[in-house]
């Protein structure tokens, strides 16, 4: 198979990697206010306190393959959209800083609650209006942007960035759902649930906005044969729309979770055929902005060797870490 | 505020900016990281409750130290996008790979780990819990590793071709880009430099305590294990910078001639400037004043060797030569300083005195800070040393910005500098009071316990808590010495 697209799948995989992973951490940030001072917030940041490091590096990996793997599409996207990526990297300083010193400094940890919140919920916005901007397409001259620096600010955009914040809100209460038990496991629930019904109305304005926003992806999504792959991902969303709903009503423990990422991952799926085989739409296709074959050899390489151990040594320090959270704290 | 500024000077103050602060945390952290392993392998090995309290008393500090790193990276990695999209698009297929090498085995490591060395050490066996420790310590070194190699390509770029549209393509060796020329020589110096840093905050932080307590265990502990260091470590830093030197002046020598201050050459024998103030419009050295032949010794080896000057290199060449020559004599200084300290530390544990000798102490104490000046010195000779390339010879700095305009740039620059001094301060302000703590029998260890809820409910650990404790606490008062 074309290296080409295995990387691109890669790239994909790390990029989901760290929508759903550092997305409950944001979604928990985001929600934070729900939650009271005191009790219900140490308990909700301890939920997340030894995994957030190890979900932030998926971004890393994310924007780092991406570099080595597209150079030419991340030398063209980070600048297209380069206020919302300053804006996203400072929210995550302040985000990350928080679960530190909220500790350190119980007299201002009002303060840096809100730095928690603030942080993620600007890192989320920032994230989802990135996404917006690239599908909305990003105007190219020879191997360089060429748009103006306003570009990625449009009623689109703001939508995308919306239904970004409510789907990292969704994982984020649905991961508390597991976590958490008595009275916060049950706030955590009404949360979920509305997180649920805003996140499906924001996908499905989105995908309508798609349809409208050029004829090529009308194209793709509307017209034979096309449609007959396409079909399935709406289809399957749907299912598990539903299924979620009904889950977060009465589960206890992983299962609304498991099921708020699988329509992610449907998400993730309607986004893979939209721009296929764009990486930047809607003048640069995946193997222009490829890098040379023996950097996706080498690279190909580490990632074997790597990604294994990595997947199971995450998941061992999730597993330490399992359990619904006390009130103790981990020391 | 930045009126007047085109984007591409604010473009490179951004990153001067955000790359400085960021490499304090390593500098800190590449040490600290090696020393809680070492505290904890001690601590296993021996049984003696000191080194786990020390452990727990620096781990604080450590995971403060650690979040503050990993914030100031994951800017660091998306400015080669945001800020310098030429380079990245021309560069990225030789060093990209590499960041994704840092990526993959560095960054991973310790972020799986951290965690469980944090927070874990009720949750997981002692071994385990110790083997976190050693992950993380490794993951640390390990990323420098990485980035080392890519900071070193730049500045010795070999085992490239030039593709067609510009781009640089790796030849057939990973092995020689990755080990390229100045590689070897910056990662040892490099990373004895984070030794040093950490050493000598560990140092001061126990002269502190010294001072107020000479009887606390803890703090003679850590203030020899500390002086141990700069003792053993300090001179092979300085015999490294000067290997690393003179392999600079192989590879790229306007930048030693702008260490040097050498405008003229010197056909028979070059001095060594002590003071100067470099003047690049005249190209001469103010008010010089220079050991003879000094120079032609230390980087010759011979009293009369002829040394090249600037005036061999073309103008639009050179590097500016004022923050290469100051910044190269302070971390020169500053290393010759700890070397003091280092043999004082010797001579005063020879006669006995090295808990007693307050003088001891309070230099200690002013050198505390000293390593992040020192690397931070190391980088701007190293950085702009090799202006006006950002790969040395082959790309220019002017040439690799992306196309932004300045008042975007500057209105980044203006966050980074309003969001990181308040940030990282208060943090180092949080960091400051721990250290100003005193360590004691019992350390209460990484965090949640400190403030978290539990504690107001008992000012004990429990043992279901602190199994770590609740086992080694009667032996420790035996043990006070
Ligand atoms: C505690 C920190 C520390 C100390 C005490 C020293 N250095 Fe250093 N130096 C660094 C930390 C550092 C550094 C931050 O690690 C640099 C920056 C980039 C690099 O390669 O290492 C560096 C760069 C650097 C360079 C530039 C190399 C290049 O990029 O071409 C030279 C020639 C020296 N050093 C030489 C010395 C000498 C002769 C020292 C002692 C007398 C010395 N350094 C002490
Ligand atoms: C690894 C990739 C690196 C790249 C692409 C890079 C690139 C650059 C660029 C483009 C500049 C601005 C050029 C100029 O100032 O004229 C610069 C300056 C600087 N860099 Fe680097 N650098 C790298 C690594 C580092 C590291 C790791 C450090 C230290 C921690 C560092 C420290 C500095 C400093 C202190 C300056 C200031 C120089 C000045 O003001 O001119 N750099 N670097
Ligand atoms: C332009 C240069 C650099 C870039 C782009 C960069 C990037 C990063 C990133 C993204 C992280 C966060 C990793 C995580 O999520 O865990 C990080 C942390 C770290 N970096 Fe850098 N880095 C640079 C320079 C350096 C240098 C020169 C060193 C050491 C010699 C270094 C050593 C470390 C270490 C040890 C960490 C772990 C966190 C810490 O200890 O503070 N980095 N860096």
């Amino acid at each position: 198979m074309d290296l080409t697209v295995i990387w691109a799948f890669i790239i994909a995989f790390a990029v989901f990697a760290y929508v759903v992973m550092d997305g409950f951490d944001l979604g928990i940030g985001i929600l934070f206010p729900a939650f009271q001072p005191g009790q219900g917030r140490n308990r909700a940041m301890n939920s997340i306190a030894p995994v957030w490091d190890g979900n932030e590096t998926w971004l890393v990996l994310g924007g780092g393959g991406l570099f080595a793997a597209f150079p030419l599409a991340y030398a063209i996207i980070l600048p297209a959209t380069y206020p919302l990526i300053i804006a996203m990297l400072l929210g995550l300083v302040f985000r990350g800083v928080a679960f530190e010193y909220r500790w350190r400094d119980p007299g201002h940890a009002k303060f840096w609650d809100a730095a928690f919140t603030g942080g993620s919920l600007v890192a989320a916005l920032s994230q989802g209006m990135v996404l917006g901007a690239l599908l909305q397409g990003i105007e190219v001259e020879g191997r360089a942007y060429a748009g103006s620096w306003w570009d990625w600010l449009t009623p689109y955009t703001l939508l995308t960035g919306v239904g970004t914040v409510a789907g990292y809100a969704l994982l984020g209460a649905t991961w508390l759902v597991w976590k958490l038990d008595g009275e916060a496991q049950a706030k955590a629930r009404k949360l979920a649930f509305r997180a649920a019904l805003a996140t499906m109305a924001l996908m499905g304005a989105v995908s309508l906005y798609n349809l409208g926003l050029n004829d090529d992806y009308a194209a793709k999504w509307l017209t034979a044969p096309e449609i007959y792959y396409a079909a399935p991902v709406p289809v399957l969303t749907g299912v598990v729309a539903l299924w979620l709903l009904r889950a977060i009503g009465k589960e206890n423990h992983s299962k609304p979770f498991w099921l708020a990422l699988a329509l992610f991952g449907m998400g993730m799926a309607g986004l893979g055929v939209t721009i296929w085989p764009n990486v930047v739409p809607h003048d640069v296709t995946i193997w222009d902005a490829a890098a040379p074959h023996r950097s996706q050899v080498f690279m190909l390489v580490g990632v074997a060797l790597t990604m294994p151990l990595i997947i199971g040594y995450t998941a061992w320090a999730y597993w330490v870490f399992r359990g619904k959270v006390g009130d103790e704290g981990y020391h | 505020m930045f009126d007047g500024l085109d984007a591409l000077l604010l473009a490179r103050i951004q990153f001067a900016f955000t790359v400085s602060f960021h490499f304090f945390f390593p500098a800190f952290s590449i040490g600290l990281a090696s020393y809680l392993a070492v505290l904890e392998g001690l601590w296993l090995k021996t049984g003696k409750s000191v080194y786990l309290d020390l452990f727990k008393y620096w781990v604080k500090i450590f995971a403060i130290v650690f979040a503050m790193g990993v914030v100031s990276g994951i800017v660091m990695s998306y400015q080669f996008g945001t800020n310098w999209s030429v380079f990245s698009d021309l560069a990225g297929p030789v060093i990209g790979p590499l960041m994704a090498y840092e990526v993959l085995t560095a960054f991973f490591l310790e972020a799986g780990f951290l965690g469980v060395m944090l927070f874990g050490m009720n949750k997981v066996g002692r071994k385990l819990h110790f083997f976190a420790t050693l992950m993380v310590a490794a993951g640390t070194f390990v990323s420098a590793f990485w980035i080392l190699s890519v900071n070193s390509w730049m500045q010795t770029p070999v085992g490239y071709e030039m593709a067609a549209n510009g781009q640089f393509l790796p030849g057939d060796s990973w092995i020689a880009i990755i080990f390229n020329p100045s590689f070897p020589y910056r990662l040892v110096h490099t990373v004895l430099a984070a030794y040093l840093t950490t050493a000598f905050v560990v140092g001061g932080v126990g002269a502190r305590h010294l001072l107020k307590d000479r009887a606390n265990s803890h703090a003679r502990k850590m203030f020899s294990m500390a002086m141990w260091m700069a003792t053993l470590v300090a001179p092979i830093q300085i015999m490294a910078g000067d290997m690393h030197g003179l392999n600079t002046m192989e590879h790229q020598p306007a930048k030693v001639m702008a260490m040097e201050g050498h405008y003229e050459s010197h056909p028979d024998g070059a001095p060594f400037y002590v003071f100067g103030i470099p003047n690049d419009e005249e190209q001469r050295l103010d008010y010089a004043v220079g050991i003879p032949h000094l120079s032609s010794l230390i980087l010759k080896h011979e009293w009369d060797a002829p040394l090249a000057g600037l005036d061999t290199i073309p103008d639009d060449e050179q590097p500016p030569v004022f923050m290469v020559f100051w910044a190269f004599r302070i971390m020169v200084a500053i290393g010759v300083a700890m070397l003091g300290i280092g043999l004082w530390s010797l001579f005063a544990r020879w006669r006995g005195r090295l808990y007693e000798w307050n003088l001891l102490h309070r230099a200690a104490l002013v050198m505390a800070p000293s390593g992040f000046l020192a690397v931070l010195c190391g980088w701007i000779t190293t950085e702009v040393g090799r202006q006006p390339y950002v790969i040395y010879g082959l790309l220019r700095t002017a040439d690799a910005a992306s196309p932004l305009d300045a008042p975007a740039v500057g209105a980044s620059l203006l966050a980074f500098i309003v969001v990181y001094f308040t940030v990282f301060s208060v943090g180092i302000w949080y960091i400051m009071r721990l250290m100003s703590a005193a360590p004691k029998v019992g350390e209460m260890g990484a965090k949640r316990g400190d403030t978290g809820p539990i504690r107001t409910a008992g000012i004990t650990p429990g043992p279901t808590q602190n199994p770590g404790d609740a086992d080694v606490l009667p032996a420790a008062k035996e043990e006070a010495e």
